[in-house]
């Protein structure tokens, strides 16, 4: 297009007595023939304007000192944030001789219940979320998390006859009867409990925990489900427990018939496979009566029902307390990276601006 | 009829007979029977039956066979065969990582969008071929004894079908039958070889003669022939008739498949090759396959990824081993047994995990790199087609790529090898002036119309345009005509050379004739010569009429007229009208009936006249057999040419001829002349050909038909003569030369004009007998001639010596049965022609020659110029003669008058080798001082030598230095071409050649041009591109590692060749500087990020095989995991590697020196691929610890970890392609949106999905959790800005402070245009100098800098030492030998070329005071000077003769610009006074004096 009204220009400025009549001919005639004639457009000719990104000096110093900055600010208020949180970690392996669960630590040893004691010097903030934790312990590990019936965790019966091969080799026991629920995950369920009591004046308070909506909400209500037959039990006829399990499935929580089966809170936070070997997960929230505004300072005495073996692969258990905050748990790491990010790039600038002063304006007078 | 009837029975013995005898002979030959024949008979007894039919079939595949054969294909690509290995490996459950039939998913998708475009593209071959198989033909049909419609796909061998005019030819045929009187048939083969003259075909000679239509069924030959081959340029066989008659087959007889008939109402044949087996079928090679130079690079690297792959998992099995050795025998409860329940050894588990990680980590080497690659070559190709700036208007033509996956290499080509005629110049050829006979004819008008054409172009082009053209504007200004109007304005709309705006206007008013330009057309006659010619014919006509023998005619002016006749009938010219196009004019006269006559003609010539022998002669025989009564039937039992001899032998002298010829009635009318003038076009098969009939044409000797067996000509005076035409022998790149051998109508003396390039015909010139005057006059005229020879040359015109030669009946009739043998031979026909025509053309009596202009395409010298400072070495490689190149060398300045030039003209092996010896020590020394000399003398930055870095891989260790081109050029002729290319001496001679600027190989021969671009390309290691628009350039184009061809006016062969079809040269420059550059640095960043994407990726779950037991699992979840280069990451890195723009494409041309960049791979070096890794490495690092910190000591579960990460891993990579994107459009805006886009929303309909599915992941509601979590967003902030903080940091230093070329070329563009041009005109040197980083290196020890001093002083004068004009006397023409034939030569052949500016010579020599000329030689001097030479500690003798170009003369100064004029003489000037030993002038006069041959 652009070529013809550059021809149009030159008919119309030469015209002279025979020219301007050749000129008509010309073009019609290239017209017909400029078949191959490329589309003059910005986009095939490649002019499409753009934004050329300049990496010069007087960009990139104030661009970095200005990332720097808001990155220190951000880190300053991760770092508080992070601060204000209390945590109270207590480890109960029993590794120690004077650990007071030392004696759950012997071989054949069963139905073993440790006491804890530990003492608050001032308020613990509520809500307190009580989590239990384990070192060493790889729940990442592949083929484990493989070991599991979605299917069959869903509620859906056929499963629990036949369950999918890939629980194997927790699939059937030995006389042939399917596991439900199946699978290694199922199988290694974390089976301590707590039970943890304020010591005031030497009498125990049990401080309540709330064991509902530890899960995911989803979990709860969608990914698992009972199969829909009652009483729950009749389900899991001609099923046998996982090999590890002490109780069937449907009887988990004997005080609450609602939190039994696939949906038992504590049963949903074990499926729910860490990711690093050391995790803790959430047994329960202080969230009633008086604890509802948090622990406060005195003396308490954990009450632990010692099950679950981890010394045979080097793991330790743990307990934590802990408050959260609206960026989640203690967490100093966040905070502090971001200073040092930013302080990096504030770092920068002033290097880069160093060596510019020194290389550069010389040159340019 | 009775005869017909017996036919078919004696046809079936002799067929069983001949297929018993043909049985072992059949891979040789084919032979072919008349299928009418056999129409009743069963399809076995069709000896045709095994050739193939004429239904063609381009498709690969078939519906069934698609499906496996398409697989077969694609897995001969060893990739997806390990795609699909890693695929399959997923079924065996002890080692599967992902979902089985996910991890098919990619291989599958990556082999379905291929295999679904093959599909297509079969598609559209079949559609095609449908198309083409069902064409319309008639066939001749034995039951309805009619021809009928047929189908092509049903056409067979040996069916007879009849064409119709404009018809397109559905098979090989051959020839039987025209409707044409003189039994031509013409055709178009535009689709073949896109020459759109017309060819003639004859009808196969034993058919010649039927005054009826052919009848088929009256046929029947049987024609032997070769075997389907691919040269569309040979045929041979025969036709064997019942009665035992054997008649040659030619080309001349075989019409191709798809041509198209033209000017013939309707022509019958036999069909010879059918479908496949045509000639032009089999020339149909598919596109060509080449690997680029980037690939090779890039395969070594995927070799490392899959080193770096393999040791990543032995890395992870052994850890899984020891992991696993920890525990013992005590499980943790977290182990899970194998299904079979029993405990696997930490060994077999580790050997296991080997293979599940190469499942896991198969991320990294990258599946749909090739497919990337593809696509981005894919779109490159198409903006590369679309440009504007390639595309040229006149011609409606752009740029086409043919292969497609080298675009990168045009952005790293370091040796540019030119073929000249025709893609340096216009190869229009445009006759410019002649001498005959000794006497010089200047054609100043001629000049004068011509320098119009350029005037008309400089007016367009800038006033800094070259100055080659510049001296001829004042000869401009007085011509004005009306011509001048109307071309002005066709011109000014496009900035192209007048010629070419005309080229356009006349291809539009008529729109077939080639080489028909006004500029060619249009010449305007010496007047001298013109009123010789007038004289000359009015003579002979007055003889004529008073039957006065021809020889009384003075000879000057007999050779004048013998001069025109031999331009006008010796060539192979068709006269057409354009009226009626395509219809050819028939010149017949009354007397001179056609063919048939020839009987006639035998009749008067009796006895025995001497008629057979040229492709038309074999009438005589036919004619014998006629009046034998073989009325109008075919089957022809003519007496063998042997017997016609018989009658040559004892034949008598002829006598009263004169009545014979039909004296033409003299009816010379001008103005009726000048009416049929006007009508008749030329289409000549060379442009040379149509440039000398035009020439002629001017002086009124004008070819009005030519037709097989006579040209007519008309004369002034004479009216129109017809020459009887004996034979054509045709010219060829071995002769240099074609020849007619005619009967001269007037002297009734069989004649043999020849025509021919200078060094053949010189040669063959009788050598003149001294004794009589006559032969004084001869050995005068050729001395003379040769002179002037060597002024064309040096004007760099191509010159053409016309010969003529008088045969005696009796050496005609020798010579005749000579070639009459060599003609019917089968085997080696071509060598026996080929002799045959070296015996008659010899003992030549020379009339004269001529200069044909051969002008240069527009841009050449800029782009030749600015390529060069792109670090391109040029090199120019062409088969005219050295002092015609030289100075076509010189106007597009390729070689600088500045520059020193070294010859090299050796005879023999051991001279070349002690040449190149020589030249080589010159080399050295000269190199020793330029390097000090460097930094002394700042005014050379101009022309700052470059430095050109080899290539990472040298071949042989003297070449691993840096070395430095110096300004030196080098000028190599085909004889000494051939011994330097020499095993031996090959490697001297690349050490000699590659130090210099600029090589300029002339006289050589298309398989030389290959060997050397072969030896450039294997010994240095460097990437060659080869341009060249002919057939002789094919075999070089072919070997380059990128072949151009320029679709110019010399036919398509080269464009067949090449990858890439230019329509002109200058379009060159922006294809390698802008394209080349963007599609190299497009695709080379595109790899490295690849490379670095899959590292970064893979690598993140690598880290995390520390903290999940080495066990093979992934925080990531699978399908992010395979999806995550196919889908998530994919859009963005595509669109930044087509269109992204390191430096704007005005920059790039502006500073070529940005192109070094490519050359050098500096996108794209070994170590950038580690640099890269590293950083991916790091990146990686980030990307997983950040998350790990963050979440560590938490309840986070496993993909809830792990979904962040590979969000923040996508974020990193899309930032950091936006750190390495250079100009952001508003699609790289849109792709990196999508890209994010599309994660989130694939994440949140997957993670929503399916509560129970896509284990073990089962990603159920994560993602929804995580947007709620305030920690992602933080960590989506930090992480990507402490993984790219180092490279940003690094990339922000570099650009800041220590920027490389091309980034300072990237701030250019970011200036406003304004102030960017000033910069660029200011900087044009500076930034030369600036942007090469290092400096000059010095590869030699020992600099002297005494030594090196004194050197320079006596190299450097004698670059820039002013000589003058140099024009050679007569004294010393005359005391020169003549020519290289000559015996006296010694060891060496020494020649001095004295190259004189092309602008001065019009003014020198089209003045005719030559002979007065001053001459300064000094001999005094030229010892001095040779003392001097000999002091210093250089053996350099005068063999290498540096030639400079200056004039010292004022005359010649002033026809110089005023810009250059001052800048020679002051450098001149400077040189002088800082030379006191030697004078500058006396050097090459001292040169000259040494020189034993000076071709000047």
């Amino acid at each position: 297009m652009l070529a013809n009204a550059a021809n149009n220009e030159t008919c119309s400025t030469n015209i002279g007595n025979s020219s301007s009549r050749l000129c008509n001919q010309k073009m019609v005639k290239e017209e017909q023939e400029l078949a191959n004639r490329p589309d003059n457009t910005a986009f095939t000719q490649q002019r499409l304007p753009a934004w050329q990104p300049m990496l010069s000096a007087g960009i990139v110093i104030p661009g970095f000192v200005l990332i720097g900055l808001a990155f220190i600010g951000i880190g300053v208020a991760l770092f508080v944030t992070s601060r204000s949180i209390q945590v109270l970690e207590l480890d109960y392996t029993g590794l120690e001789q004077n650990s007071p669960c030392f004696k759950c630590t012997y071989p054949n040893v069963s139905n073993c219940v440790c006491d804890l004691d530990f003492s608050i010097d001032s308020l613990f903030k509520g809500t307190v979320f009580f989590y239990y934790g384990l070192s060493n312990y790889f729940q990442n590990f592949r083929k484990y998390g493989v070991s599991k019936d979605d299917v069959q965790l869903s509620g859906d019966l056929t499963n629990f006859k036949s369950p999918s091969d890939t629980c194997s080799p927790y699939v059937y026991d030995r006389n042939n009867q399917p596991i439900v629920p199946c699978g290694s995950i199922a199988n290694s369920m974390f089976n301590d409990t707590f039970q943890l009591f304020q010591k005031i004046n030497g009498t125990k308070t049990l401080v309540p925990f709330d064991g509902k909506g530890i899960a995911w909400w989803t979990d709860y209500n969608i990914k698992y489900r009972n199969p829909s037959v009652t009483p729950l039990k009749n389900a899991f006829n001609s099923t046998v427990k996982p090999i590890f399990w002490s109780k069937p499935a449907y009887e988990l929580d004997t005080s609450d018939p609602a939190n039994n089966g696939f949906i038992n809170q504590n049963f949903l936070v074990w499926m729910r496979r860490a990711a690093l070997p050391n995790f803790r997960k959430l047994y329960g929230r202080i969230d009633e009566g008086v604890y509802a505004q948090g622990l406060p300072a005195g003396s308490y005495s954990l009450a632990i029902t010692y099950n679950y073996p981890v010394l045979s692969f080097g793991g330790r258990k743990k307990v934590v307390f802990s408050n959260v905050s609206w960026m989640g748990g203690k967490n100093e790491f966040l905070g502090i990276a971001y200073l040092v990010i930013g302080s990096l790039c504030v770092l920068m600038s002033i290097v880069m601006l160093i060596v510019y002063a020194k290389f550069k304006f010389p040159e340019e007078d | 009829m009775a005869r017909e009837s017996e036919e078919p029975g004696m046809a079936k013995t002799s067929k069983v007979k001949r297929q018993r005898k043909k049985k072992p002979k059949e891979n040789k030959t084919r032979t072919v029977h008349a299928n009418l024949l056999y129409d009743n008979a069963k399809g076995e007894e069709n000896p045709n039956r095994n050739y193939a039919n004429n239904k063609i079939k381009t498709t690969k595949y078939t519906v069934l066979s698609f499906l496996p054969k398409n697989l077969f294909e694609q897995f001969h690509r060893f990739a997806n065969v390990y795609f699909v290995f890693i695929a399959l490996l997923n079924f065996v459950p002890v080692v599967n990582a992902f979902q089985p039939e996910l991890a098919l998913a990619p291989v599958v998708f990556i082999l379905s969008v291929t295999a679904i475009k093959d599909l297509w593209e079969d598609y559209r071959r079949h559609r095609s071929d449908q198309e083409i198989n069902h064409m319309d033909c008639l066939v001749y049909n034995r039951a309805e004894r009619r021809y009928v419609e047929r189908y092509w796909k049903e056409v067979r061998v040996g069916d007879f079908i009849r064409l119709r005019c404009n018809e397109i030819l559905p098979a090989d045929v051959l020839l039987l039958s025209s409707s044409d009187p003189d039994r031509l048939c013409h055709i178009e083969t535009a689709t073949l070889d896109g020459e759109t003259n017309l060819k003639q075909r004859q009808v196969v000679r034993s058919f010649f003669d039927l005054d009826c239509d052919f009848d088929p069924l009256k046929y029947n030959g049987i024609i032997e022939c070769e075997k389907p081959n691919n040269d569309l340029n040979r045929f041979r066989g025969y036709i064997i008739h019942r009665s035992g008659q054997r008649d040659a087959l030619y080309k001349e007889n075989l019409l191709l498949r798809g041509c198209t008939i033209r000017n013939t109402e309707e022509a019958v044949g036999i069909v010879i090759y059918a479908g496949h087996e045509t000639k032009a079928m089999l020339n149909n090679n598919g596109p060509r396959y080449k690997r680029s130079k980037l690939e090779r690079q890039m395969n070594v690297d995927v070799f490392w990824c899959v080193i770096i792959l393999l040791v990543m998992c032995l890395f992870a099995a052994v850890g899984h081993g020891l992991w696993m050795f920890q525990y013992g025998d005590k499980r943790p409860v977290f182990d899970v047994l194998s299904p079979e329940g029993t405990d696997l050894s930490p060994i077999m588990s580790a050997i296991y995990l080997f293979l599940t990680m190469i499942i896991v980590f198969q991320v990294l080497i990258p599946i749909s790199l090739f497919v990337s690659i593809e696509i981005v070559k894919i779109c490159q190709v198409y903006f590369i087609h679309q440009d504007m700036d390639l595309y040229d208007e006149e011609t409606d033509s752009h740029l086409q790529c043919r292969a497609l996956n080298i675009t990168e290499d045009l952005g790293q080509m370091q040796y540019i090898f030119s073929d000249k005629t025709g893609t340096l110049t216009e190869n229009k050829m445009v006759f410019r002036r002649c001498t005959v006979a000794g006497v010089e004819y200047s054609h100043d008008a001629n000049a004068r119309r011509l320098a119009m054409y350029q005037e008309m172009d400089s007016e367009e082009e800038d006033c800094t345009s070259h100055g080659g053209t510049l001296p001829r504007r004042d000869s401009v200004t007085s011509h004005q005509s009306a011509r001048v109007v109307l071309r002005s304005q066709s011109t000014k709309s496009h900035r192209r050379t007048g010629s070419r705006a005309e080229a356009k206007r006349a291809s539009i008013l008529s729109k077939h004739t080639a080489f028909s330009s006004p500029m060619e057309k249009d010449i305007t006659p010496d007047p001298q010569l013109l009123d010789k010619v007038n004289e000359c014919s009015s003579q002979m006509d007055f003889m004529r009429f008073h039957n006065q023998p021809m020889s009384q005619l003075p000879s000057d002016l007999a050779d004048i007229i013998d001069f025109f006749i031999a331009l006008t009938i010796c060539n192979t010219v068709v006269v057409s009208s354009p009226n009626q196009p395509r219809q050819k004019v028939r010149m017949r006269f009354e007397l001179k009936s056609p063919v048939k006559t020839i009987e006639d003609f035998i009749k008067r010539f009796t006895p025995s006249r001497l008629t057979s022998g040229s492709n038309s002669s074999s009438s005589s025989s036919l004619i014998t057999n006629r009046s034998s009564n073989r009325g109008c039937s075919s089957l022809l039992s003519s007496p063998s040419a042997e017997s016609t001899l018989t009658k040559l032998d004892e034949e008598q002298p002829p006598r009263g001829l004169e009545h014979s010829f039909g004296p033409v009635p003299p009816c010379y009318n001008g103005k009726a002349w000048n009416l049929e003038d006007g009508e008749l076009r030329y289409e000549a098969e060379s442009p040379d050909e149509a440039a000398l009939v035009y020439a002629a044409r001017a002086y009124k000797c004008s070819l009005v038909g030519r037709l097989p067996d006579q040209v007519t000509v008309e004369l002034p005076h004479l009216g129109k003569l017809s020459f009887e035409l004996l034979h054509t022998l045709g010219f060829d790149s071995t002769r240099k030369r074609m020849s007619v051998v005619v009967r001269h109508p007037l002297t009734d003396q069989i004649t043999v004009y020849t025509k021919g390039a200078d060094s053949a015909i010189m040669d063959l010139i009788k050598p003149p007998d001294t004794g009589s005057s006559k032969g004084k006059r001869q050995k005068k005229i050729v001395s003379r001639t040769q002179n002037y020879l060597n002024l064309y040359a040096a004007d760099g015109l191509r010159t053409l010596c016309i010969a003529k030669k008088i045969l005696s009946k009796e050496q005609y009739a020798c010579w005749l049965q000579h070639h009459l043998q060599a003609e019917t031979a089968i085997q080696g026909r071509e060598e026996l022609l080929f002799d045959s025509a070296l015996r008659l053309e010899t003992n030549l009596q020379l009339l004269g020659a001529t200069g044909i202009e051969d002008r240069l395409q527009d841009g050449v010298p800029e782009t030749i110029a600015s390529l060069r400072k792109a670090g391109l070495q040029i090199w120019v490689l062409t088969g005219d003669k050295q002092e015609t190149a030289v100075n076509i060398a010189y106007a597009c300045k390729l070689l600088d008058p500045e520059e020193e030039i070294l010859t090299l003209n050796a005879d023999s092996q051991e001279a070349c080798a002690l040449l190149l010896e020589e030249s080589l020590h010159y080399i050295q020394a000269k190199f020793l001082c330029s390097s000090t000399d460097q930094a002394a003398k700042a005014f050379h930055s101009n022309f700052a030598p470059f430095e050109i870095y080899p290539s990472s891989s040298p071949s042989s260790s003297s070449h691993t230095t840096p070395f430095t081109v110096l300004r030196l050029g080098l000028v190599i002729d085909g004889r000494t071409l051939a011994y330097a290319l020499d095993k031996s001496l090959e490697d001297k001679f690349l050490a000699v050649a590659r130090s210099c600027r600029s090589v300029l190989c002339c006289r050589s021969t298309p398989l030389q041009k290959s060997m050397v671009v072969k030896l450039v390309r294997n010994k240095l290691k460097v990437m060659t591109l080869a341009i060249g628009d002919g057939a002789n350039d094919v075999s070089m184009i072919q070997v380059a590692d990128v072949g151009v061809g320029i679709s110019g006016q010399e036919g398509m062969q080269a464009v067949m060749a090449s990858d890439f079809a230019l329509p002109r040269f200058r379009y060159l420059q922006k294809l390698l500087l802008v394209h080349g550059h963007w599609c190299y640095s497009r695709l080379a960043n595109m790899i490295l990020y690849f490379f670095y994407k899959n590292a970064m990726f893979v690598a993140l779950i690598f880290w995390y095989q520390f903290y999940c037991g080495f066990s093979g699992s992934a925080m990531i979840d699978q399908w992010y995991l395979i999806f995550f280069n196919l889908m998530f990451s994919a859009f963005p890195q595509l669109i930044t590697g087509t269109l992204d723009k390191d430096v704007s494409a005005e920059t790039l041309q502006q500073l070529p020196q940005l192109y070094v960049n490519g050359q050098n791979s500096e996108e794209y070096k070994p170590y950038m691929f580690w640099m890269n890794m590293i950083d991916a490495f790091y990146q990686s690092l980030v990307c997983f610890f950040i998350p790990y910190f963050a979440y560590a000591d938490s309840d986070v579960d496993l993909f809830t970890w792990g979904t962040p990460i590979t969000t923040l891993a996508l974020l990193t990579i899309l930032v950091h392609l936006g750190i390495e994107t250079k100009t952001w459009t508003w699609m790289n805006w849109l792709s990196i949106a999508f890209s994010t886009a599309l994660f989130f929303t694939v994440a949140l309909c997957y993670n929503a999905s399916c509560p129970t599915c896509y284990t073990p992941s089962n990603p159920y509601w994560t993602m929804q959790r995580l947007l709620q979590d305030p920690l992602f967003y933080l960590l989506c902030v930090i992480t990507p800005v402490a993984a790219l903080l180092p490279r940003y940091f690094y990339r922000a230093c570099q650009g800041t402070l220590f920027p490389s070329p091309v980034q300072v070329g990237r701030q250019l563009d970011k200036l406003p245009t304004e102030t960017r041009r000033n910069i660029l005109s200011l900087s044009r040197v500076k930034a030369g100098s600036a942007l090469s980083p290092k400096p000059p290196f010095l590869s030699l020890s020992k600099p002297s800098p005494k030594g090196c001093n004194k050197k320079d002083q006596r190299s450097f004068p004698s670059s820039e030492t002013s000589q003058g004009p140099a024009l050679q006397t007569d004294e010393q023409g005359q005391r020169s030998p003549l020519g290289p034939a000559d015996s006296n030569k010694g060891p060496l052949d020494l020649y001095t070329i004295v190259p004189t500016e092309k602008d001065t010579l019009p003014y020198t020599k089209d003045t005719p005071k030559l002979p007065g000329e001053p001459r300064p030689p000094s001999t005094k001097d030229s010892e001095c000077l040779g003392k001097t030479l000999e002091a210093s500690d250089v053996s350099l003798s005068g063999w290498i003769t540096s030639t400079p170009l200056l004039s010292q003369t004022g005359s010649v100064q002033l026809n110089l610009p005023p810009a250059q004029c001052v800048k020679y003489t002051r450098n001149s000037d400077q040189r002088l006074k800082s030379d006191h030993s030697v004078h500058p002038a006396q050097r090459t006069e001292q040169g000259a004096e040494q020189s034993l041959h000076t071709t000047l």
